[in-house]
């Protein structure tokens, strides 16, 4: 059986911390690219051109793209047949978290309490969410997470009859309302289905999947074209100060639903769309 | 797009008076560092009576919270944060002197009253463009709350921070109109 060390986890976790939050993955800057070439607004293009320009600055100074480092997700993949040893897989993630923030210096921007809101120091602990899978594979995601665009998102547990207009109306106005606060050009991750908690978590996935990669279910992907198109028409546009790249991409994750339900998840995830994934 | 004005802070009533919703400015000059617990602080001293630990009255706020520095550097990545959020404790700072805040993000009407009350205005900053925005920045001190660490109160040095005019004095919001038109309505073209 294949044994992976909680020590290599640790480390990592730790560098992943780091480059993810220097480093804009390709994808996304290739989409601010693209962006560029689609603004009409001359604001935006100047708007985009500062967040193109930042990045560059960041990945060559080796310095954060924003200076909320954001709360670390972490999306585990473990293979049924790989054994994790050398002790807790939850302490040796937020060991770290713990190490990556203070050596990366990164932001420490996570209270120990939500309503006492004393900083915990280190910016643990991690949000861990875990899968397991077939086969010997140790995979992990280390998305940080913003506040300033989690605190846009939002979950509606809609009724079957509301459909897919229900759906389409809940995505548009939830982008709209935001506005400028999530800092667009923004990533739309929609979860549908499922249950409330499986429909936000969906969701979560949805952002991090690669910008210009549809789903794999035509449904879904004609819907993330519509979706693209709808929130784009909002005006909204780069920074907020208004303009046609409102998102660079609407990404949908669906599942089976109960015949009483249709829940509906909205992520969104500003800009500066930090992941950094590591195969053990 | 016009060039951008050149605005030094502290920012002088009729600095104030003359932007408009939609001016790019390159802002210089001191600005202090505030968000959500260093707001809450000045807030309670505000509804007590007592002084604050720095004069804001006639300042600019720039709500962020930076990373930490890396040795040698002035300031860790220092882009704006959501100001919404200040929005329950900006009203009382307007009504006490303050001039001018930064940030990013939709401000409530009781913000925009009190701005058009008495003569501040609010800049956007591009939000995320934290390194690029670092570079704006040439000098930084703790002046207040340091046991808050990222939300202490620093005063900065600036050397033209670009920045947009989201609200002005006369009620101006550049969000709403620059969205307006840009928008499609459902359906349409």
């Amino acid at each position: 059986m294949k044994e992976i060390n909680t020590s290599a986890i640790t480390d990592a976790v730790a560098q992943a911390c780091i480059s993810a939050c220097y480093d804009l993955p390709p994808d996304i800057e290739k989409a601010l690219e693209r962006g560029m070439a689609d603004e009409e607004s001359p604001t935006g293009r100047d708007v985009l051109g500062q967040i193109i320009e930042n990045a560059r600055i960041a990945s060559e100074e080796s310095v954060p793209i924003c200076q909320d480092t954001g709360f670390a997700v972490v999306f585990i993949r473990l293979g049924q047949d790989a054994h994790i040893v050398g002790g807790s897989l939850t302490d040796a993630i937020n060991e770290g978290v713990r190490r990556g923030y203070s050596e990366g210096y990164l932001r420490k921007s996570i209270v120990a309490h939500p309503l006492e809101r004393v900083n915990t120091g280190d910016n643990t602990p991690a949000v861990i969410h875990t899968e397991i899978k077939p086969g010997d594979e140790f995979r992990i995601m280390i998305a940080p997470k913003g506040g300033g665009s989690e605190n846009m998102s939002g979950v509606r547990m809609l009724k079957p009859s509301d459909g897919v207009e229900g759906v389409k109306k809940f995505v548009v106005d939830l982008v709209k309302s935001a506005g400028s606060n999530p800092c667009p050009p923004i990533i739309v991750g929609v979860g549908i289905g499922g249950t409330m908690e499986m429909a936000a978590i969906m969701a979560k996935r949805a952002v991090i999947r690669e910008v210009g990669r549809p789903s794999e279910k035509p449904y879904d992907a004609a819907l993330e074209q519509e979706l693209l198109r709808l929130v784009n028409d909002t005006g909204v546009g780069p920074a907020g100060l208004g303009g046609r790249v409102t998102a660079l991409a609407v990404n949908v994750e669906s599942y089976p639903a109960h015949i009483a339900s249709l829940p509906v998840a909205v992520n969104i995830q500003c800009h500066a769309a930090r992941h950094k994934e590591i195969v053990l | 797009m016009n060039e951008p004005l050149r605005l030094m802070t502290p920012l002088s009533d009729e600095d104030v008076r003359r932007l408009r919703a939609g001016d790019r400015a390159l802002l210089s000059g001191v600005v202090y560092t505030g968000r959500d617990a260093a707001h809450k602080r000045l807030f309670e001293l505000l509804q007590a009576g007592e002084e604050l630990p720095v004069d804001l009255r006639g300042q600019v706020i720039y709500y962020v919270g930076p990373t930490p520095a890396k040795p040698g550097r002035v300031i860790g990545s220092a882009g704006p944060t959501t100001s919404g959020r200040m929005d329950a404790y900006a009203p009382a700072l307007i009504a006490y002197g303050l001039r001018g805040m930064i940030g990013k993000g939709l401000r409530s009407q009781p913000v925009i009253d009190a701005m058009t009350e008495h003569g501040a205005v609010y800049f956007g900053a591009t939000g995320g463009a934290a390194a690029l925005l670092a570079r704006k920045i040439v000098s930084c001190e703790i002046v207040a709350y340091e046991d808050l660490g990222t939300e202490a109160i620093r005063r900065l040095v600036v050397d033209d921070l670009p920045v947009t005019v989201i609200n002005d004095a006369y009620g101006g919001d550049f969000y709403r109109e620059g969205v307006k038109a840009y928008e499609r309505s459902p359906g349409g073209a």
